[in-house]
């Protein structure tokens, strides 16, 4: 039991915030930054490895296309179905061998972004899926090739939505960095276990819960207005239309 | 400049079988305006979608500026592909490029440097009349001027042949007019070779020097507009001069003339009335412009039974009209 009253109370709860906030950035920055440079990629290959996809016979073999379709589709599955808290035990050997420890913030970040980028992945699939074909045609059309395609075409046709996606892969990154806290992964989540629920302190509880408040919220804010910023005005209803589909698609998968 | 040879192309989906082009055959000429009309389902998108491969055909050959598409690399397709610009019913341009982010993409493709890039994109934008567009998005823009802005993307490749997929469909019959003198400014300006595709006959008689009619996934008929309109039972020209449903007017003979050329401004009926006596009535009439000349069907009541009147008939006919007689 921590006593308010303490005359170095509120100055040690401000220490105690400041690391949990500046590991949580750090777990969830790094692992951010991994799923969007694995997962952008993964998600490409899902749409364009799919029946009539712009990969659909890489190297002329449609069966080689299928079959990657099909491996990939079968770990981001995987990935998404397995409960994070079994995920990030069962990573612990792979962690070791990645970091050298599974303990601390660094060692949290591989289960981190081995939730994230399946997660991530379905979302880039998704907003990609949702670009016209007609554009892929037009650019066809013009003699580009398939790296164009994707690299003037869907990617930017695509942007609007899949940084709304990646906001709400954030949003479950800080979620499941709160759980690796509860195994020694530090941050916020530890702050909150061992202050707020082993000594009973409800302050840093409610202290701790403010902060991940507000960083959702700030991360969510700039996302809708990086999103708006890439629109163009004609586009924001499509990305509403994707979003209750990520929501209902990805989140409940988690 | 296109030559499409006994083209076919089938579409299985699931346990349907849909036979979209059906031993297609088309030759498009250097400099002309070519338009293929059928109604929708007759397989004139697989058409023009096969001429530049974006749809490849089961069988057949494609051949267009002395290139066998069909027989070509990938590369090399590609490259090809430069040379044929196209324009689409839906515009399809990026949302997140400007006017002449759009514009430039093709160049972007081909890998012109920006500088260069930039100077064409303007040039271009001036000749489809929207330069001072160019800073801005398409989600901006009317429906006519994005379709500019997808003719001025086609153009920026400087191709030898442009494919047109319904690209007035989608328009008012305003911007619908405004567009095709576009097209038909570019065939004459830069003598580019067009190929469209449409369903409607307002196109075809507007700026089209040939036709074919598809039907089914077969071309019905096809050829010059001049020709098709003296070929007796020539369904484009009835589409190109609908005279409507035939009157039942037992006893009397009803008659199409179809003239054009020089016979178009002949008194033809003050020459019947004089040279027969006949009291001719005039149940309808179509006048057009096509290629510069007029052209037009007329339908005639004469009285008394066909059989009667073959003396005025072969008149006409000798005359150099075509003479079709109406419920025979």
């Amino acid at each position: 039991m921590i006593d308010p009253s303490a005359p170095d109370f509120w100055s040690g709860l401000f220490q105690v915030l400041l690391v949990g906030t500046g590991q949580t950035l750090y777990m969830v920055g790094v692992s951010l930054l991994i799923t969007v440079v694995v997962g952008l990629p993964l998600g490409i290959v899902l749409v364009g490895t799919e029946a009539g996809g712009l990969f659909e016979s890489p190297f002329g073999s449609r069966k080689l296309g299928r079959a990657i379709n099909r491996i990939l589709e079968f770990i981001v599955n995987l990935g998404r179905s397995v409960p994070f808290i079994i995920l990030m035990v069962a990573l612990i050997p792979f962690t070791r061998l990645v970091v050298g420890t599974f303990i601390g913030p660094t060692a949290a970040i591989v289960p981190l972004a081995v939730v994230a980028i399946p997660f991530f992945a379905r979302m880039v699939e998704i907003a990609i899926k949702e670009v016209d074909t007609g554009l892929i045609e037009a650019a066809e059309s013009l003699g580009a090739t398939r790296w164009q395609i994707v690299a003037k075409v869907l990617v930017p046709e695509a942007l609007s939505p899949m940084i709304l996606g990646l906001s709400t892969t954030v949003t479950s990154i800080i979620n499941f960095s709160a759980m690796v806290g509860t195994v020694a992964g530090g941050g916020l989540g530890d702050v909150a276990v061992r202050y707020g629920y082993q000594r009973y302190s409800t302050i840093h509880m409610v202290a701790v819960i403010i902060v991940i408040f507000a960083i959702v919220m700030v991360l969510q804010g700039l996302a809708t207005l990086l999103a708006r910023r890439f629109a163009h005005k004609s586009r924001p209803a499509r990305a509403e239309k994707v979003l209750p589909a990520l929501r209902d698609g990805v989140l409940t998968g988690a | 400049m296109i030559s499409v040879q006994h083209v076919s192309k089938t579409f299985r989906s699931g346990g349907t079988v849909t036979a979209a082009l059906q031993d297609v055959s088309l030759e498009v000429a250097e400099g002309e305006i070519f338009g293929v009309i059928g109604q929708s389902g007759a397989g004139k998108s697989t058409l023009i979608r096969a001429v530049n491969l974006l749809e490849r055909p089961d069988s057949g050959t494609v051949t267009v500026d002395g290139d066998e598409l069909t027989a070509l690399s990938p590369a090399a397709l590609r490259a090809a592909r430069r040379k044929i610009g196209m324009v689409f019913q839906h515009f399809n341009l990026l949302a997140g490029r400007t006017v002449r982010g759009n514009v430039e993409l093709g160049l972007e493709i081909i890998g012109v440097d920006g500088d260069q890039r930039r100077r064409r994109a303007f040039e271009i934008l001036d000749l489809v009349g929207l330069a001072d567009k160019a800073g801005s998005y398409p989600a901006e823009l009317s429906g006519g001027q994005k379709q500019r802005v997808g003719i001025a993307r086609a153009l920026a490749g400087e191709p030898k042949v442009l494919l047109s997929d319904e690209a007035t469909s989608a328009l008012d019959p305003e911007t619908t007019r405004s567009i095709l003198d576009l097209v038909k400014t570019i065939n004459t300006d830069l003598g580019l070779t067009v190929l469209l595709i449409t369903h409607e006959m307002e196109v075809v008689k507007r700026i089209c020097d040939s036709a074919a009619l598809i039907e089914g996934g077969r071309i019905v008929e096809q050829g010059r507009i001049v020709s098709l309109i003296s070929t007796a039972g020539s369904r484009l020209a009835h589409e190109l001069f609908p005279l409507g449903d035939a009157p039942r007017t037992p006893g009397d003979t009803v008659i199409d003339i179809t003239f054009s050329g020089g016979s178009a401004d002949r008194p033809v009926i003050a020459q019947l009335a004089r040279t027969y006596g006949l009291d001719v009535s005039i149940l309808g009439a179509v006048i057009e412009t096509i290629g510069g000349n007029q052209a037009g069907r007329t339908r005639l009541q004469l009285p008394g039974q066909p059989r009667s009147n073959t003396g005025p008939i072969e008149d006409l006919r000798s005359q150099g009209m075509l003479v079709e007689i109406v419920g025979e």
